[in-house]
């Protein structure tokens, strides 16, 4: 699979003013595959693909090595990550509001992308950008060329960007949280528009998000991270059927279902460690039901429970999903 | 029996202008909704932005006048705003919000913000009161010395929460109290909710756009769609086997790991309520529509049947649906 990869991070380190944010982050995406990384809010899955793209602040001190197809991308030249950036790898965002130029209209901002990675101008960019208006199914695209972003409701504006990053026939597309910021009936319908064009252009697909549904509805393969590491890397299904690392099963278990009896849920106790006030050992030890000496002597490495599976954890174990982690309903 | 709050028909009028020159247009909000919640009891009020579920909200705690219907709570009518009876009444009635970093005020410690309601209703305000009511929550008594931004996020409603006990309310509505939260914060709140209604009898009025957290929280579940009730029940049978397609729609776009595939995507955007469709609110977006939907607004009422309370011509057989092709 080595070979194969598209894109092929190792061992990718971030630190802000010498406090860790992300701690060696190991992964690699094959052509046409849709990677899922998800975890809670400070576990650098967004941080690991701005960090991978160059586009964290100078503050931030970066280590490791990205390659795409072969490539070495971290701390490369501007001018190469032009190309790269919004070209063969598009990054879409939680807010699209934010992300677009509000005083100016939709056409101009994707005939710019067009302008800027495949030197289209004029009326051959305006047609490109009307058919990718199309592509990602805006209604009327002629019309909502000439509309500026807040005459477009959420959804609305996550389709331009999407068509946005679309003008640079990226090879991949990094999409971070792209659906947090929407209802859950428009939710599905981004989804859904997602899956369709990675069927369409065999674009692969990063997916960072929050919600373990949305990975499982999108993704072949996901990553779980947590405190700036990936505790748990196996397919879609197999995560859900046999997690292995005590966090995503507990990950699983804190989720309200939708079926069966209602009755207290297994929440993990605590909250995450504070960045600058790391566990010596495994960054999950204080919070885990399966905690024992030896987990504090060493951060485990990720090794293979399964071929194909991956856990960061000397005692990993197939305990299902479901089963109550804890009698314990509160933190001390 | 008496229920501890009824709202009856509320409705919720803004004017907004569109642009600096623009006529002002009427937004509404609400648009006619009636709820009643037993004490003790949860009501899950799922939908949307802008189907006004945080306005129904503020208006059956009084924080907001309804234009037209009225609230009533423990069977009497609720007293004009700002009067005596009414600051002694919303002592029984507290507000949960989303963000709880919003709701706190940075600038005092968590201890000195759990005090406060104790004090403007004239309750022992002692630390002994505070620790309890911290203790009650989940959180350690000497964290009462800590500023908000010294807690995680699950702690700062943690604290919101001690705040709203303080006043000993029978009711609490809670607008999205964990949207801000991450997954396994989320699951600690709503146990910690679920166990003090439990231990105090608290009713709940649990606001969310989380079809997942309203089923573990609620004993039933109204659905609403641009200021309307379009379908109320025990939330495994609306969860189960919705009978508005609204309803429909909403439960399929759960994710959910198990399925894959035939979900019901909808079209269209969430509407505006300042242009509200004519007939049913729903009808421009709805598989099922028939002409009928678009001239006249269906009620909420029950279904033949199993009384499913559903607004809806097709779903209460009044009209045979027509599926448009895709």
């Amino acid at each position: 699979m080595a070979g194969a990869a598209l894109v092929e991070i190792r061992d990718l380190a971030v630190a802000f003013d010498r406090t860790p944010a992300l701690r060696g982050v190991s992964l690699s995406i094959g052509k046409g595959e849709s990677l899922g990384l998800v975890g809670e809010s400070g576990c650098g899955k967004s941080v690991t693909w701005l960090a991978a793209l160059g586009l964290l602040p100078g503050k931030a001190r970066v280590t490791g090595s990205v390659r795409l197809a072969g490539q070495e991308i971290l701390h490369a030249p501007p001018a190469t990550l032009d190309r790269v950036r919004g070209g063969r790898v598009a990054m879409i965002f939680q807010d699209p509001a934010s992300s677009l130029n509000p005083v100016h209209r939709i056409g101009r901002q994707v005939t710019e992308a067009l302008q800027l990675h495949r030197g289209l101008s004029g009326a051959a960019a305006r047609e490109e950008a009307r058919r990718l208006l199309d592509q990602v199914g805006m209604p009327d695209a002629r019309r909502r060329l000439d509309a500026y972003p807040h005459e477009l409701s959420g959804g609305q504006n996550q389709r331009v960007m999407i068509a946005i990053a679309l003008a640079g026939q990226p090879e991949l597309l990094v999409a971070d949280e792209p659906t947090t910021a929407l209802d859950v009936t428009i939710q599905a319908q981004i989804l859904t528009l997602l899956a369709e064009i990675r069927r369409d252009t065999g674009m692969a697909l990063v997916l960072i998000s929050h919600d373990l549904g949305v990975i499982a509805e999108t993704c072949e393969r996901v990553c779980v991270m947590y405190a700036g590491r990936i505790v748990e890397e196996t397919r879609t299904e197999r995560l859900f059927a046999a997690p292995s690392h005590p966090y995503a099963q507990g990950l699983m278990a804190a989720l309200p279902p939708i079926h069966g009896p209602r009755r207290p849920l297994a929440a993990i106790p605590g909250s995450v460690p504070e960045p600058w006030a790391m566990p010596p050992g495994c960054a999950f030890a204080p919070r885990c039901p399966r905690h024992v000496a030896a987990c504090d002597a060493a951060p485990p490495p990720l090794v293979a429970v399964t071929p194909g599976h991956c856990a960061a954890c000397i005692r990993p174990g197939a305990v299902s999903a479901r089963a109550p982690l804890s009698p314990e309903l509160l933190p001390a | 029996m008496t229920p501890l709050l009824e709202a009856r028909e509320l409705v919720r009028r803004y004017s907004m202008r569109r642009g600096m020159l623009g006529r002002p247009v009427e937004v509404r909000a609400v648009n006619g909704v009636t709820l009643r919640l037993e004490a003790g009891r949860t009501l899950g009020l799922v939908g949307e932005s802008g189907c006004g579920k945080s306005t129904t909200g503020r208006m059956v705690l009084g924080l907001e006048a309804p234009d037209e219907g009225d609230v009533q709570f423990e069977g009497a009518p609720m007293p004009p705003p700002g009067s005596l009876p009414w600051r002694r009444q919303r002592a029984r009635m507290q507000m949960v919000y989303q963000d709880p970093l919003g709701a706190l005020d940075r600038r005092l410690p968590i201890g000195v913000q759990v005090a406060e309601p104790l004090q403007i209703h004239g309750l022992p305000a002692d630390a002994t009161r505070v620790h309890a009511l911290l203790r009650q929550v989940g959180l350690r008594p000497d964290q009462a010395e800590r500023y908000p931004h010294e807690l995680s996020g699950g702690q700062r409603q943690r604290a919101v929460l001690a705040r709203a006990l303080a006043t000993d309310p029978v009711l609490l509505v809670c607008d999205e109290p964990i949207s801000a939260l991450d997954v396994s914060i989320q699951a600690q709140v709503m146990n910690l909710l679920v166990e003090l209604q439990q231990q105090r009898g608290i009713a709940l009025l649990f606001i969310s756009h989380d079809l997942r957290a309203v089923r573990q929280m609620s004993h039933r579940v109204a659905v609403m769609y641009l200021g309307r009730i379009v379908e109320e029940g025990e939330p495994d049978a609306v969860l189960h086997d919705p009978a508005h397609p609204y309803a429909q729609a909403l439960v399929s776009a759960i994710p959910d790991p198990t399925r894959r595939g035939n979900r019901i995507v909808l079209q269209g955007d969430p509407p505006n309520p300042a242009a509200r469709p004519s007939g049913c609110a729903f009808h421009p977006r709805c598989p099922l529509a028939v002409s009928l939907c678009a001239r006249q607004a269906p009620a909420l009422k029950p279904r033949p049947g199993d009384g499913r309370l559903v607004a809806c011509h097709v779903a209460q057989g009044e009209a045979a649906p027509m599926r448009k092709a895709a």
